[in-house]
Order: C-alpha cells, then structure tokens, then sequence
C-alpha cells in the first residue's frame, strides 16, 4: 500500500471513531430520555432523529451543506466569529458522519435501555442512591452489551458513509479523502487492484471493530 | 412505630386505592386478594409513585403531604423495600449487592446492630460474599434481599409477598428469620401477602385489602 493508501485508511478510522465518541454523550442522554420518560414532543424528536437512516444519505448531506456552508445560517455563524469552516474539511466529514450514525446509536441504546428493570432502579433508589447514581452503577452497567452494540454499528456506519460526506466534503485528495470516497474513485478510474486493496482494508477495519468488543463484552461477563 | 396515612387517593388501573389508617403495630399484614393494590401501596410509601393526595408520616416525619408539596424522595425515606422479584443486582456480587446502601452511622458501624457483620450473620449468609447473586438457591437469594434492606439501617421495613415464590419447606425455613429480623433489629415491618395464614406467627395486626380500600381491620 502507498503512503497515500495508508493516510486515507488513517483517516477513515479515526474520524469514524471520533465521530462515534463525539455522539455518544447526546446519544446516550437521548436514549436514555426515550427509553425512561414520557414528554411532550417525543414521537416528533424520536422521528427527527430517526430521518438520516431513512432519508437518502445525498439528501442528507445537502441539507448539512446548506446548512454548514459559508452562507448557511450555522456555516456563516461560525466563519464570522471563529474564523471556522466546516464544509469541505475534515470537519465536514466528522459532522457528516456523526449525523448519519446517531440514530443507530440512539436506537440500539434505547432498547438496551429499555430491557433494563426499572424495579432495579426504583430499589436502588430506595436503599439511597441518587438518581446518578442509580444510572451510572444500575442502568448502564446493565446496558453495556446494547450501547457497545450501538457504538460498533455506529462506527460502522461512519466507516461506510458516502453520500453525506461526498456532499458536505467532497473528495479532497489529503484532506478529506475516506475509505468509501476512494474506493469509489478508484473503480472510477478503472485502478481496481487499489480498489481491491482499500477494501480488503476496509473488511479488516470491520472484523478488528466487532471482535473487540465481542471479546471486551466477553471479559465484562466472566469478571460478572 | 407510628405510620400515619391520611387521605391517601392514588388512582390505579380499575379503582383508585383509598385508605385512611394509622398504624402502630410491630408487623402489620397486609392482606387482600391480588389486584387489590397492595404492592401500589408499598410503591406510595416508598416514595416510588405519587399520589393524588394524601399525608404520609412516618414517626416524626412528614414523607408525603400534597398539600404543601411535599415529597421526600425514595433514596432520603430511609424506608427498606423487598420487591415481590427480589431485585438483587445482577451484574453485581453477593457483597456488592448487600453494601450498596450501606452507608457509615446510624447503628452500621463495627459491632453496630446494622453492622455488615452482624446482618449477615443473623441470616447465615456470611459465606456467600463474592458470588453472584443469579448462581443462589431460592432461599439464599431472598435473605441476601432482606440483609440489604436492612444495611441502610431502615426506619421501615417493606416486604411484598416475601414466601410467594418458595414451597412449603422453604416457607418453614424461612419464617424463623423473619422473626429474628423482628426482635432483633426492632425494625416495624410491613408485610404484605395474599395468604394471611403465612405469617400468623409473625404479626400483631392485620389490614385486609379489597379493591383499593380497607375493608376490616382485624387484630
């Protein structure tokens, strides 16, 4: 592989895994939100969210364009006061791939969530702990198997995104080139054996991601 | 003990519980057929559910008065709760479960009555510290629930339907510990179960429960 390969491989991993750290906090507090009480304006979030898994990913993407780029109304924002730019950098590419893994990580989280007993947590609640506590030593440790779960698929998702991030950060080669962009490019220009290399990168990424979990999760249960 | 009920309106599926009542005895059974709202009121006085209206005291503490607002919630009632399911933590250790309300004062010092030592050896359970609660027998699993309500050095104790789940043998083995649990720790007890003839040896008075209401106290 070229040192260009291995920069693009590089990249890919490790803004997917920023990505999925950076929506884990909102995603968790969503989750755990819907999966415990009951609002005004739930059904309509929980439809708001669930738009990036249902929408084309393209559509997706330009709606983050218009909405991210200099004349956008948050794009713009941040242009003028931080001197910031999102689209077409790898910022463009985090935010891309943050919007279209959260709702596999909200869903996945929520059911997790949702299989938890609540008579576990009114209990422990009555032998004294506070409602922080009851879900940092109760509800999540509980969930843990779900939430891993959510956070591979998200990983997974944003190691596959496309659509979304040809829109907001188009193919910079060295800037914003990923895993899925240069295969795509690649096969386009009719060099399939660096096709055929990138997505053998591409499996291994996968398999190396499920199993540590699998193998994280294993630990988790026999230490139990 | 004084538990003073007042005015309680908490509407339910079918009917709402409605109970006026004051409670004085040691253990108080709380009988009735299932359905009756039985486990809904240990939920009320555990702070777990709210009422429409009512005024809770608990000795010399108000616990629910909706007409000032007042709502003490669960982890501040000090009230101990043995849910129907037991509800030991799974993913936590036999100790871990028994010291998670375990807090330092109020008798749970060394050699105190509430003490870690002293709890677990009145329930023969010392030996089972770093299992897992979900490898215990029937038996084991429901003294580790009683032991861990009693650690947070309860002012109240509130068991629903605790010999519901074991055969008769285990109900025999079982019943003596109750007692124990009664003299030793003078902790007033709220019992609650559909078979009243359970737990004759154990209580001074029993609430008979029929749809939401009270319908003869008998003593």
């Amino acid at each position: 592989m070229s040192a260009e390969e291995w920069r693009i491989v590089w990249f890919s991993a490790w803004v997917s895994a920023l990505s999925t750290l950076i929506i884990l906090p909102p995603g968790v507090a969503l989750a755990w939100l819907l999966a415990r009480h009951e609002w005004r304006g739930k059904s309509l979030v929980e439809t708001f969210v669930s738009l990036p898994l249902v929408m084309p990913p393209v559509a997706t993407g330009l709606i983050l364009l218009k909405l991210l780029g200099r004349r956008g109304p948050i794009g713009g924002f941040l242009h003028d006061t931080l001197n910031l730019d999102i689209v077409f950098t790898w910022r463009g590419v985090l935010v891309a791939l943050g919007v279209m893994s959260f709702p596999l990580l909200v869903r996945s989280t929520r059911v997790a969530f949702e299989e938890v007993n609540p008579r576990l947590e009114q209990i422990a609640r009555t032998l004294g702990a506070s409602n922080a506590r009851v879900f940092l030593t109760v509800t999540l440790p509980l969930a843990l198997r779900g939430l891993m779960g959510g956070m591979i698929l998200a990983f997974a998702r944003a190691l596959g995104e496309f659509g979304a991030t040809i829109m907001v950060a188009g193919n910079i080669p060295g800037q914003t080139s990923t895993l899925s962009l240069a295969i795509y490019q690649s096969v386009q220009l009719g060099q399939d054996t660096d096709a055929f290399r990138l997505l053998g990168v591409s499996v291994a990424l996968a398999f190396i991601a499920v199993w540590t979990s699998e193998i994280l999760l294993r630990r988790k249960r026999r230490a139990l | 003990m004084n538990l003073r009920l007042e005015r309680i309106v908490l509407p339910l599926a079918d009917f709402p519980l409605e109970l006026d009542a004051t409670i004085t005895s040691q253990v108080t059974a709380i009988c009735g057929p299932s359905g009756a709202g039985k486990t809904s009121l240990l939920d009320l006085l555990a702070g777990l559910r709210r009422p429409r209206s009512a005024f809770i005291q608990l000795d010399d503490r108000v616990l629910t008065d909706t007409a000032t607002g007042r709502q003490v919630p669960p982890q501040g009632r000090r009230i101990g709760y043995v849910p129907q399911d037991l509800a030991l933590f799974p993913h936590l250790s036999v100790r871990r479960n028994l010291l998670y309300g375990h807090q330092p004062g109020n008798g749970t010092g060394e050699g105190g009555l509430f003490s870690y030592a002293h709890v677990t050896g009145v329930l023969e359970i010392q030996a089972l510290g770093d299992r897992g609660v979900t490898h215990l027998s029937g038996g084991e699993k429901q003294r580790v629930a009683l032991a861990r309500a009693l650690l947070t050095a309860p002012q109240l104790l509130l068991l629903d339907e605790p010999m519901a789940n074991l055969d008769r043998a285990l109900k025999q083995r079982i019943l003596p510990y109750f007692i124990r649990i009664r003299d030793e720790f003078r902790v007033p007890i709220l019992y609650v179960t559909h078979d009243p003839d359970e737990i004759r040896p154990l209580c001074e008075e029993v609430l008979m429960l029929e749809r939401g209401k009270i319908v003869q106290p008998i003593r």
